[in-house]
């Protein structure tokens, strides 16, 4: 089990199996609360060929599929390492954008009802929800190549954007030949979509700022009305790992590679499985990227509508579930790594050539959901957090409670009653679903902020209040 | 801990096939019971249906439509089973009220499993969902006998 080794640092010490340690970072409280099941997945991914450094988890960890979700991993083709299906999930790269509005909270009267209602009705969500786009196969494929870049040239956004969508809006090295029949038929209709389950459009008041010059970098001062949106790569994604989890399962005699848990699936990287998930979830990626740049647009329409005055201007757009090549510094030794990030964020620091010129002294926005009754943050990548677990940060509050346990507890009308007694105007399109979706069925966020920070791995700049939520 | 959703969906042969939900931290477990092994599949996929309807008396069995995949072993057909109800769904809309599961174990070859069953397409009005299931999990993935009969589970990620 974990140990304390500094404050915020808990240590899974390495046994034989693994060939690393696993590092966690967390509160008492929050190790107090953790799934048993955490550390075995942890000690699984360590045991993984080629990984580097440690196996970590943020402070929003839980029980995943293979890999906790908030699991950190690095792997080095050089000595062997692998890509790994369960390291990345089902929802590939599932993340969170944020707009500034241009207004205030004081600005908006009696239109947040307005504003909400329309949005809940002009952004496809819940589920077996379709879009109103309807592309073709072909389409399609130009969305996996080009990510956000596509949907900008479609008429959704505007291209300044893209500078704060990460690697510009659209991963290279996609290769949509590698994408099964299958998963591009589960995505025609659903490019634009919101998605159900823990997925939402948020509308939330900056309401603490906790470091003035980053936020002002950031654009972020107290009382602004801002907007997030959480979604990801819809059926397209879930088909991918559907599809990938058993190919590099299969492949895994072959490699040579026994796995303690089968859902770890992975493939080396250089090999064929490995360069064809890579290519396949990488556009995955471009689809999601894509999705979240065309119901940033259906959202920046609604604002037209309702809100003439506002200007949308995107802070940044963050994935959580996806494995990224990128340069890191081990024992003072720049290497490329193949780095999984299952439910967490990237969090560059200061002076990253990756990040706009606007972020380039104050790092990476890492953008951190909350729940709906409960604040999100706006963390900074920090030059620690490099050291720390290859620049990553939490993601979101994380789950400490199940399903099924919240539907026993809530029951979604009197829920919604209770949030807008406390001013937060929640439209469902579930009602068992946001009762699954219940705040108490999360981790305390303020506390998995407060960690990250403590811990290195990002530091605090903005605290965001709900005041209205569009539930998947 | 577990906890029936609702009524038996299927009987047979004077057994009461079972569907239900099982925790997971962040997602949900699927789990049919049966005399036979069809049976308890057959649970498992009410069980998932229910996730989209969670009352299953709301689907009605007004098409028919027939489901066909393989795999080397029990577990992985159960999860093939179940990858292929929840893409016709994402493709089709296609929730079945029932599903007669027939499973075939060809000497030398891949088992192979066929269900044939009725229903109709998703209708947001009228079927209360809470999730989408996006794939079937190898979490808890278990086909075994249990208690005289057989179980079949594993956890949808959602």
């Amino acid at each position: 089990m974990f140990r304390e080794t500094s404050p915020n640092v808990w240590e899974l010490p390495k046994t034989r199996r693994m060939r690393v340690r696993g590092l966690l970072y967390a509160s008492r409280g929050l190790v107090e609360g953790l799934d048993e099941k955490v550390a075995q997945q942890l000690a699984g991914v360590a045991s993984l060929p080629g990984i580097v450094g440690a196996a970590y988890a943020m402070p929003d960890a839980h029980w995943g599929y293979g890999f906790p979700i908030g699991g950190v991993a690095a792997f080095d083709p050089d000595e062997g390492g692998v890509v790994s299906a369960g390291g990345v999930g089902f929802d590939i790269s599932c993340g969170v954008r944020t707009y500034r509005t241009g207004v205030q909270e004081s600005d908006l009267g009696d239109r947040l009802e307005p504003l909400i209602q329309d949005l809940y009705l002009s952004v496809p969500a819940g589920v077996g929800s379709e879009g109103a786009l309807r592309l073709s196969k072909k389409e399609l494929d130009q969305v996996l190549v080009h990510g956000a870049q596509w949907a900008v040239r479609e008429g959704f956004g505007e291209s300044e954007e893209l500078a704060f969508v990460e690697e510009h809006g659209r991963v290279r090295g996609a290769d949509p030949t590698k994408v099964s029949d299958r998963a591009r038929e589960r995505q025609l209709g659903q490019v634009g979509t919101l998605g159900s389950g823990n997925h939402y459009l948020e509308l939330q008041v900056v309401d603490r700022i906790f470091e003035a010059a980053t936020a002002e970098a950031f654009g972020l001062a107290e009382g602004d009305l801002l907007v997030s949106i959480h979604c990801g790569s819809r059926g397209l994604g879930h088909q991918i790992g559907t599809d990938y989890l058993k190919v590099l399962g299969e492949a895994a005699p072959r490699h040579g590679l026994v796995f303690p848990d089968r859902e770890l699936a992975a493939a080396p990287l250089r090999s064929v499985e490995g360069q064809d998930y890579l290519g396949a979830m990488r556009a995955a990626i471009n689809c999601a990227l894509a999705n979240r740049q065309v119901v940033g647009h259906l959202v920046r329409e609604a604002f037209g509508r309702r809100l003439p005055e506002a200007r949308l201007s995107l802070i940044y757009d963050v994935s959580h579930n996806t494995c990224k090549e990128e340069t890191h510094l081990v024992e003072g030794r720049p290497r490329r790594l193949f780095v999984h990030r299952k439910g967490a964020t990237r969090a560059f620091g200061p002076g990253h050539p990756e990040l706009p010129e606007r972020y380039r002294e104050a790092g990476q926005p890492v953008l951190v959901g909350g729940t709906m009754g409960t604040c999100s943050f706006v963390l900074a990548g920090t030059a620690e957090g490099e050291a720390r677990a290859f620049a990553s940060s939490c993601h979101g509050a994380g789950r400490q409670m199940s399903r099924m346990q919240a539907k026993r507890r809530w029951r979604g009308g009197a829920l919604i009653e209770e949030l807008a007694s406390r001013g937060i105007l929640i439209r469902a399109h579930s009602a068992s679903g946001a009762a699954e979706e219940a705040p108490g069925a999360y981790k305390d966020v303020e506390e998995v902020a407060r960690v990250a920070e403590e811990a290195g791995l990002s530091a605090r700049v903005a605290r965001l209040r709900p005041i209205a939520c569009v539930k998947g | 801990m577990v906890h029936a959703y609702y009524a038996p969906v299927v009987e047979r042969g004077g057994r009461r096939p079972v569907a239900e939900h099982f925790e997971h931290g962040a997602d949900v477990g699927v789990r049919g019971r049966g005399a036979t092994a069809e049976e308890a599949f057959a649970g498992a996929a009410a069980a998932l249906t229910s996730l989209w309807a969670s009352d299953p008396s709301s689907v009605r069995p007004g098409v028919e439509a027939e489901v066909a995949c393989a795999a080397a072993d029990l577990e992985s057909l159960l999860v093939a089973f179940l990858d292929e109800l929840i893409y016709l769904f994402a493709t089709r809309r296609l929730l079945f009220a029932s599903l007669d599961v027939r499973i075939e174990t060809p000497p030398g070859a891949p088992l192979g499993l066929t269900a044939r069953g009725a229903g109709e397409q998703f209708d947001a009005c009228r079927h209360e969902s809470t999730v989408e299931p996006k794939g079937a999990t190898l979490t808890a993935l278990r086909v075994a006998r249990e208690d005289g009969g057989w179980v079949a589970q594993c956890v949808v990620d959602v």
